[in-house]
């Protein structure tokens, strides 16, 4: 099975005065695909972003969106993007329909198709409600239902999960599955990375204007060979009797917890299941974050 | 048996222009009438200025100059007849002089036996030297009755309707282009800078829509609010407490303020490409539209000020749109007086509105 890409951006280059906020950025995304570009504030995120959704000219470099250009401003192309932006862009004192119903109407979409989306995003009992006067989450989930209610092939969604609450947050989540469920090619930036590790099939790890790694989360940690970390109540095991255990490479211990470090975790368990010490054990594996900080060599800066 | 498997490609049609401008201008009213402070500043501020305005110049036009009177004689009922002014009575001349002394009468006039004296305040030549003709008018005539002949020279005086109006007359078609003009410079400028700020420019130029369409939305809806305000205030202004008398073809006014409502846009436009906050946005939207009302006689007429402010008026389209109202509304006038004022109008919105899309900006 071939899948076409929806979007191919070849080597763009962007600079405001000095900075180079996009610098050298190539990547591809296939028909059906959740893509997450991911980086601290100011990696160039957004800017990679406006310029794939046709917002801006890059200094060199091409676009490929669709089989299309889209800069410069694209009419035939804007029907089959949907975008989300980082502010909620929203017009005055309209109800969360009233809002749908505009921004269908500004792409001939009939408001059957405003119920579906409230009911996709789970705002149906809030249709009456002022968008000013939706919690942020909600708000969040009403400016997705507006970015898909045309019905478009791939959708662009720019740190739809910042500043929300967990709960709020989980929520989205389900709504975007849902939307990749649709078939919908999803493209969307953030700096949470646990985040991106659990929606997207494929992840580009950017800072300062490059991008540093690109690959299926699972791959890009696997690819880090770091050492996984099993935790135990301080008191366990004393710290001697864990450094003689196969497969131990560092031991520490603090005031609740002692961290064996380990490459091989498989024998390093056998081990502890023999002294009996299985009780309130928990094993860490590296996360994206871990593969973040490998990549940069600096604190993360959410 | 192979089957070739299609992505159903939907023909993306964009939508019609005129369907967007309907959303749009649909969108623009619900926000309008949601907005309380919007309400305000466009109806009821400028409706206050109206009742003020109309209570304090209202009824019988300028009042009457108040004086003093003492003592008993042939000239104070005389003075009482000419109904030029309203007497205060006292007792004695202590009592009057303080009153003058302290600024609250202008002056007094006494008559003892044959004697009248007037004492006038130096402060107000101008009141002075009104009370001090009257009296002595007053005091020829009663001499000259005293004498028993018929008077050498008659004169015979009789009202003139002339060009200087009453104040309700004057004031109503000022007072409702000065609230259009805060309606349509505020709502634009106020839209723009708010719809950069939110990114909604920034959506609409991501949605397949023509920007002649989101612009004459907002267009709609100004000129919308310009006909709402326009009935408001004429039916106000007509209210017996106020007592406005439109002329036969008042109602050309309200051509004319739609071009006068379109040029108010045209800077409201030109305020929102510049500024990049609501704050700022208002602040010049004030800072043009109240001297405007001032310098194009939208609250008093322009007839004292130097004749190089004089100039200076003409400059802005207020002026124009008010003397063209004023000419319709209550001064008689036909469609012939608005030709220039309306040629005018179009010309300023077409430059200023040139301007302001050259130096208009989808984002900050």
């Amino acid at each position: 099975m071939t899948t076409s890409t929806a979007l191919a951006v070849t080597d763009i280059h962007m600079s405001y005065g000095d900075l180079r906020a996009v610098d050298g950025v190539s990547f591809e995304v296939a028909e059906g695909e959740f893509f997450g570009i991911l980086g601290p504030n100011g990696a160039g995120k957004t800017t990679t972003l406006e310029i794939a959704e046709g917002l801006r000219e890059p200094d060199s470099g091409t676009v490929r969106l669709l089989g299309e250009a889209p800069w410069p401003r694209n009419l035939a192309l804007l029907p089959k993007i949907g975008v989300q932006l980082q502010a909620s862009a929203f017009f005055e004192k309209l109800t969360a329909r009233e809002q749908l119903e505009t921004f269908g109407a500004l792409y001939g979409v009939t408001s059957a198709r405003v119920d579906e989306m409230l009911e996709l995003v789970g705002l149906s009992d809030k249709a009456s409600t002022p968008e000013a006067k939706l919690s942020g989450g909600q708000r969040q989930r009403l400016s997705i239902a507006c970015a898909l209610v045309h019905d478009p092939d791939i959708v662009f969604l720019d740190e739809p999960t910042a500043a929300l609450d967990p709960q709020a947050r989980r929520n989205l989540w389900d709504v975007l599955r849902e939307v990749q469920a649709r078939g919908k090619t999803i493209v969307y930036t953030t700096h949470y990375l646990d985040e991106a590790e659990v929606l997207c099939d494929r992840v580009a790890i950017m800072d300062r204007g490059r991008i540093l790694a690109m690959d299926a989360p699972a791959r890009l940690v696997r690819d880090l060979e770091a050492a996984t970390r099993v935790i135990l109540e301080r008191g366990a095991l004393a710290p001697d009797l864990a450094r003689a255990l196969p497969g131990a490479d560092q031991v520490a211990q603090d005031e609740v917890s002692l961290t064996i470090s380990t490459r091989t975790p498989a024998p390093l368990l056998a081990a502890l299941a023999e002294h009996g010490t299985l009780d309130g054990l928990q094993v860490r594996t590296a996360t994206l974050e871990d593969v973040f900080l490998e990549l940069t060599g600096r604190e993360y800066r959410a | 048996m192979t089957t070739t498997e299609t992505r159903p490609r939907r023909t993306a049609p964009s939508p019609a222009s005129s369907s967007v401008f309907l959303a749009l201008s649909k969108a623009g009213f619900r926000g309008f009438v949601r907005d309380k402070a919007t309400l305000f500043f466009t109806f009821l501020f400028p409706l206050m200025f109206l009742v003020i305005f109309g209570l304090i110049f209202g009824g019988a036009g300028a009042s009457k100059t108040k004086i003093g009177v003492v003592g008993e004689g042939a000239v104070i009922p005389a003075l009482e007849r000419s109904d030029a002014v309203e007497l205060t009575r006292f007792d004695t001349a202590q009592e009057a002089e303080a009153q003058v002394k302290a600024g609250d009468l202008p002056a007094y006039v006494q008559q003892d036996g044959d004697t009248v004296t007037l004492r006038f305040a130096a402060s107000d030549q101008t009141q002075a030297g009104l009370v001090n003709g009257l009296v002595s008018g007053v005091v020829n005539q009663a001499n000259i009755a005293a004498t028993g002949q018929a008077p050498a020279f008659t004169l015979d005086t009789s009202q003139v309707e002339d060009e200087s109006l009453k104040p309700i007359q004057y004031m109503a078609p000022g007072i409702i282009s000065w609230a259009v003009s805060i309606g349509a410079v505020f709502g634009a400028a106020l839209t723009f800078v708010s719809w950069r700020k939110k990114q909604v420019l920034r959506r609409l130029r991501l949605a397949p829509v023509q920007p002649v369409a989101v612009l004459g939305s907002r267009v709609l809806v100004s000129l919308g609010v310009a006909v709402v305000q326009f009935c408001l205030f004429v039916g106000v202004a007509l209210l017996p407490m106020f007592g406005l008398r439109l002329s036969g073809q008042w109602w050309l006014a309200l051509p004319l303020l739609l071009l006068g409502t379109l040029s108010f846009f045209s800077i409201g436009m030109l305020v929102g490409a510049f500024c990049k906050t609501e704050e700022a946005a208002s602040g010049v939207a004030n800072l043009i539209t109240l001297p405007m009302a001032f310098l194009s006689g939208a609250f008093l007429p322009l007839d004292n000020i130097p004749p190089w402010l004089q100039t200076v008026s003409w400059a802005f389209p207020m002026r124009h749109l008010n003397e063209g109202m004023l000419d319709v509304m209550v001064r008689g006038q036909g469609v012939d007086a608005l030709l220039v004022p309306a040629m005018v109008l179009i010309a300023f919105t077409a430059v200023v509105g040139f301007i302001a899309a050259k130096v208009f900006r989808w984002e900050d």
